[in-house]
């Protein structure tokens, strides 16, 4: 256990679980609230509206379809990484890791291929309430997607000399890096139909 | 999760190959259904209803919440209550 901080290599006897742990998990809760704020935003926009195109008749579906398989295979591999520390393979976990830190880049990349083709059809987020709350939803998830990006290489990169110091420790950071990038997946899961789909 | 010994997180790691191969099959399935473009009371509740199974997947395997903590399952719960209310406001507005 570190002297400065306590209970962040072993459970807090109260809990059960680590304090990062715990931490982490409460701010998914607030994110659960973020991002329902905005789900409900987007009820009542789109039942008070007197006409709502149909996802499939301005966003590319395809494009769609291959970011929800990107998001979900970054979501398996960031699992297998804290897997693969967990069965001592620090070799499978970089590579796992690494995975999903590509993953998220590929998903970056097609998200602003489908931006651009928007504004090319001079689709803007002021052009109209449909185009207001996609580019706000899918940009707060795009943000949030960088955000793991960020995370994750740290880990990857400076972040997992901490594995030979305190192994217990490393794959906690690992684990709670997941638990946010899992929730960035789930999120993305709902979006996906209800803005594409419907 | 307990159990992390590696012999039961190899038992894990097919669960999550597993699970995946499920989350690509109701992917496939949602878009799937997109395409028959059904009257949109029926075409939200098959869209809402896959995605929550694909997310139940997601927390239930991924995020381990099949097997965690009391205090965990507290604080979601607790936030459950607050997401519930939030979505049903939309329905007095």
């Amino acid at each position: 256990m570190s002297a400065l901080i306590p209970y962040i290599d072993e459970p807090h006897p109260v809990t059960g679980v680590t304090n990062g742990k715990f931490g982490t998990w409460l701010f998914l809760a607030s994110e659960v609230m973020l991002f329902g704020a905005l789900f409900s935003t987007y009820i009542i926009l789109r039942t008070g509206s007197t006409s709502w195109p149909h996802g499939y008749e301005v966003l590319n579906i395809p494009m769609g379809t291959v970011n929800t398989v990107i998001l979900i295979t970054s979501s398996v591999t960031m699992v297998l990484a804290w897997a693969s520390l967990k069965m001592n393979q620090f070799g499978k976990f970089k590579l796992f890791l690494g995975t999903t830190i590509l993953l998220s880049c590929v998903f970056l990349v097609i998200k602003y291929f489908e931006y651009a083709a928007k504004f090319q059809h001079e689709h803007y987020p002021w052009s109209s309430t449909y185009f207001a709350i996609y580019f706000t939803m899918t940009g707060l998830h795009g943000i949030h997607i960088i955000g793991g990006i960020v995370v994750n290489g740290y880990l990857w990169g400076p972040g997992s000399k901490m594995w030979k110091a305190n192994p217990e420790q490393f794959a906690g950071r690992v684990e709670c890096a997941g638990l946010y990038w899992h929730f960035v997946d789930l999120v993305w899961i709902f979006l996906f139909p209800v803005l594409y789909l419907l | 999760m307990s159990g992390h010994s590696p012999e039961e997180i190899k038992k894990h790691v097919k669960t999550y190959i597993m699970v995946f191969g499920a989350l690509i099959f109701l992917t496939i399935v949602t878009v799937g259904i997109s395409y028959i473009h059904l009257p949109v009371e029926q075409a939200v509740l098959l869209a809402l209803t896959v995605a929550t199974i694909k997310a139940s997947l997601v927390s239930l395997f991924f995020m381990h919440l099949s097997n965690e903590k009391k205090i965990i399952y507290g604080t979601l719960g607790l936030t459950g209550i607050f997401f519930v209310f939030l979505m049903s406001i939309t329905l007095y507005l």
